[in-house]
């Protein structure tokens, strides 16, 4: 509990909707983004990918391309080091440096179709391309394996035979790399007592994240050894941690300047190119720039995991929940690591269960490596379990929510995952959910509503921010996340609220890792809650010093001075002229040099934000198509700073898990081609496939954070799936368990049932 | 091979560059002219950040060649506003918040633009057809939607 809580201080910023600092920057062109960079002398890098699926790499021949005109450096595997298993976790999703160094390039085999196995740097992209030609390859192919049930048979094709646990002791070989177990009371035990039972499985197809700006970076490598890097990441600290460790580079000698971020949605959660641009940089002794294409963006970055889930739930007719049980198997890709933890985690964390267990498995295909995508692992968990609380309401003949509500997780209440709630917001947001006129408005024939819960943990983590003042009174606040979703309106607002002055005299950059402390990656809906906290506590120690230089000009004791209304003031004596930030602070020189402040800190305990979506949906019962033509989502955002903001977080989460539903999926062929590697066949959601999209934020304040902020980034991403779902039983009667409900499967479905 | 001489006019500024044969415009813009204002997504015609007028037609400037701006009027959206005064649709998308990362916002602007030039007053549908070209995967296209019905009104407002 924040000691400095505003609650029932007036504000005058948090809640009101200014323009972004950065706004003018981005609608006139002028913003950079990671393939906006260009030095002089500056060199192209193009990547050579895996055709194969699973295949051993007999030997790379790059003599022939490295004698074309032009072309001025070539890696491959054999020029990194060898990474010794190690768990990193800077990310979203655990990674282990061994792994992650064989998938920025491969080595001694490839896992995937896209797998980066040689790169090249030439004087212009053409020649680098050209120069991929050249390379040759000779290949062993192996057998692959493509989906979690042929990964899991016996005789599988094993995609690592040497794997290692997170101790680094080599496991049984399998193509599990990983299971969980979590829960509590005996579940089993506790489903013969039930007076229901409802058990289902469902699948799920891999997703990308679809951010529109392509993966890119500019490395320039001094003769002495200095690093720079320039790309769009999630996190420039994340960028230099991976780059240093792979390169075997002192983190000091790396420096990483932030780009914008033309989306990242977790996919930028880690490094692909930048690794090679420096090593590339480094034989060269010129600036090297990557720039990914579409396909490559597709075939090589993370997609979020196809999923195999079981559900069961038992109730009493009553409705109450007495017992959940969940099998969770996620593909990781041809790297451990997929988001199955977080997956059993949430799957029924937003009910009170007195007997909950899940049982959750990473399991290895011959596939990209899965990354993070907006609260990973979640929505495929509770498409399942809100599909199964559908069913439940509809067998115990109990309105959706009503039955949400009775069992629904509230303060105290023991989570499925382990600790107890504190102060959560999903019972009022449910309520709001059943009070909207939404909630009853009359429907056509061939329509239907669904409803849909869901949620997403705060991360706090490690944060870190610089508050200065400047001579002339304004502030400079400087944070190391990249702002991906208007971030710097919100530590500007806090920051103008701490100070009591206006918005318009803060502003906000975001350092490179030289100028700001050390932060985690921007994920985790944590900006605005954790490194937004360091702001305030970096504002509040600044404060006190100008009361403390106010003090000195005045000759008064400090304890006298209180800072209110932007101003330095004398408690007992308003005879006293208040002193303003730039009175303070032109005359620095002569009480303490300048005043400057910073906030470091890991933001413990996670919190909860809770999301309840409500869709309609028509049936085109002719073509099978979907489309969705009333939505509105309610989400705890515990205080919103940037209303906003917050809408547009709900709106693009609540967007693209309408898109995860209805259309979004990788199609492979039997060799483990991505036969969709494109917008064209990759149909993510446009601006006529979408009705306006409602946001209602409401405000159950988190008790861990000085304005009550929960994030709100992620958790809409989680009901959608189920709300569109649910919303096409209603319309068609049909029980859909695998995803996309593309036009095809309705209208199959359709058939079947006709 | 020799590149090819070519001259345009780009933004109300007459410009000449060399480009290769091959070269689409959206490679010269950014990579030669050095105006990265204009967004490369996915270089198919897929998803709109690279939209230009070219004599006042909206195109992917991903999907046309260099050459072919010879003699041509091309605009992109960093001609938009008029020193320091934002056209009202870069206003209305600022105060409607209509951009998070913002990586699609040239695009739109360039398509919303061609729009009203065409259809001064359109519907919301006539708004989501149009931008049918532009992908973008923040803002699930509500806060656009809005932004450019109101800049619409706007500009309506202000010829009247
Ligand atoms: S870059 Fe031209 S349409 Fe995508
Ligand atoms: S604002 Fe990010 S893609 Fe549109």
């Amino acid at each position: 509990m924040s000691e400095k809580s505003t609650e029932g201080r007036p504000l005058k910023w948090v809640g009101t909707r200014p323009v972004r600092p950065d706004g003018v920057e981005k609608v006139t062109g002028r913003a950079r983004y990671g393939a906006d960079f260009a030095r002089p002398d500056m060199l192209w890098g193009h990547v050579l990918r895996s055709p194969h699926a699973h295949a051993r790499i007999r030997r790379i021949d790059v003599r022939r391309a490295l004698e074309l005109d032009g072309v001025k450096a070539i890696v491959t595997g054999d020029d990194l080091p060898e990474i010794a298993s190690e768990q990193a976790f800077v990310g979203e999703e655990p990674t282990d440096y061994r792994m992650l160094s064989q998938n920025v390039l491969a080595r001694g085999k490839v896992g995937y179709v896209g797998h980066a196995v040689a790169a090249v740097a030439a004087t212009t992209s053409a020649v680098a391309e050209e120069a991929l030609r050249l390379i040759e390859v000779d290949y062993e192919i192996l057998p692959h394996v493509l989906d979690v049930l042929s990964a899991t048979a016996d005789d599988a094709p094993l995609v690592h035979d040497d794997l290692c646990d997170r101790k680094g002791v080599k496991k049984n070989p399998s193509n599990i790399a990983n299971e969980i177990e979590m829960g509590h009371g005996d579940p089993e035990a506790a489903f013969t007592n039930a007076d229901v039972v409802v058990d289902r499985s469902f699948t799920t197809q891999a997703v990308h994240q679809g951010y529109i700006e392509p993966h890119a970076c500019l490395a320039e490598a001094g003769p002495d050894g200095q690093v720079t890097i320039w790309c769009s990441s999630q996190g420039q600290f994340m960028v230099r941690g991976y780059t240093a460790k792979l390169l075997g580079l002192d983190l000091a000698q790396v420096r990483v300047v932030p780009a914008e971020i033309g989306g990242g949605f977790g996919g930028k959660t880690t490094v692909y190119l930048e690794p090679l641009a420096v090593a590339l940089s480094q034989r060269s002794g010129r600036p090297v720039k990557m720039v990914m294409s579409r396909e490559e963006v597709f075939r090589a970055t993370g997609p979020a995991s196809a999923t195999r889930i079981r559900v069961k739930i038992g109730a009493t007719k009553e409705g109450q929940f007495l017992a959940g049980e969940a099998w969770l198997d996620y593909e990781a890709g041809a790297f451990p690591g997929s988001s199955v933890a977080a997956g059993s985690m949430t799957i029924f964390a937003p009910y009170a269960f007195e007997h909950a267990r899940s049982h959750g498995r990473d399991i290895l295909v011959n596939k990209p490596k899965s990354a993070a995508y907006r609260a990973p692992g979640a929505p495929m968990a509770a498409f399942a379990v809100e599909s199964v609380v559908d069913d439940l309401a509809r067998q115990l003949e109990i309105d959706p929510i009503d039955l949400r509500l009775q069992n629904a997780a509230r303060e105290g209440v023991q989570s499925s995952f382990g600790p107890r709630y504190k102060r959560i917001g999903f019972v009022e947001t449910l309520q709001a959910a059943q009070e909207h006129p939404h909630y009853d408005a009359p429907l056509q024939p061939n329509q239907g509503r669904g409803v849909a819960a869901g949620m997403w943990f705060n991360a706090g983590l490690q944060s870190s921010a610089a508050v200065m003042v400047n001579a002339d009174g304004s502030v400079s606040v400087i944070s190391g996340n990249p702002d991906i979703g208007g971030s710097r309106a919100s530590l500007a607002m806090m920051a103008a609220e701490e100070f009591g002055i206006e918005y318009e005299k803060v502003g906000v950059r975001i350092g490179d890792t030289a100028s700001v402390g050390y932060n985690d990656v921007t994920g985790g809906s944590r900006v605005t809650l954790a490194t937004g906290k360091m702001v305030v506590e970096a504002s509040q120690e600044v404060i006190s010093q100008l009361c403390e230089r106010a003090a000195k000009v005045w000759d008064v004791d400090v304890k006298r001075v209180h800072w209110a209304d932007g101003k330095a003031k004398v408690l007992d004596d308003e005879a006293i002229e208040p002193l303003g930030l730039a009175e303070i602070a032109t005359g620095a020189a002569r009480t303490g040099g300048p005043i400057q402040a910073i906030a470091s800190g890991s933001v413990r305990g996670v919190g909860m934000s809770f999301g309840v979506h409500l869709c309609d949906v028509e049936v085109d019962p002719e073509t099978g198509k979907v489309d969705v033509i009333r939505y509105t989502a309610f989400q705890d955002a515990g205080r919103a700073i940037h209303p906003s903001y917050v809408e547009g977080q709900i709106q693009g989460g609540a967007a693209q898990g309408i898109g995860w539903a209805l259309n979004e999926e990788y199609v492979f062929d039997d060799s483990g081609r991505l036969e969709n590697s494109g917008f064209l066949d990759y149909r993510m959601p446009v601006a006529s496939d979408l009705p306006m999209i409602d946001a209602v934020i409401i405000e159950v304040p988190n008790p861990d954070h000085p304005y009550g902020v929960r994030g709100v980034g992620e958790a809409p991403i989680v009901p959608p799936i189920p709300a569109v779902v649910n919303a096409l039983r209603a319309a068609t009667g049909v029980c859909f368990s695998d995803l996309p409900v593309s036009p095809p499967r309705v209208l199959e479905a359709l058939d079947a049932v006709s | 091979m020799s590149k090819r001489h070519v001259t345009t006019t780009i933004d109300g500024e007459g410009r000449e560059f060399l480009c290769e044969d091959w070269q689409t415009l959206l490679d010269v813009l950014r990579d030669v002219l050095m105006k990265t204002g204009t967004k490369e997504g996915c270089g198919t015609g897929d998803c709109g950040a690279c939209s230009v007028l070219l004599d006042g037609r909206l195109v992917c400037s991903c999907l046309m060649l260099a050459a072919e701006a010879e003699g041509r009027v091309i605009e992109t959206v960093e001609g938009m506003a008029e020193g320091d005064r934002l056209h009202p649709l870069q206003q209305h998308f600022l105060q409607e918040a209509a951009l998070q990362c913002g990586i699609c916002t040239p695009g739109f602007l360039v398509a919303a633009r061609a729009l009203l030039a065409q259809n001064p007053d359109p519907s919301e549908r006539e708004v989501r057809f149009w931008l049918a070209g532009n992908l973008c995967r923040c803002t699930g296209y509500d806060k656009i939607v809005r932004a450019v019905l109101a800049a619409a009104a706007e500009m309506r407002g202000a010829e009247a």
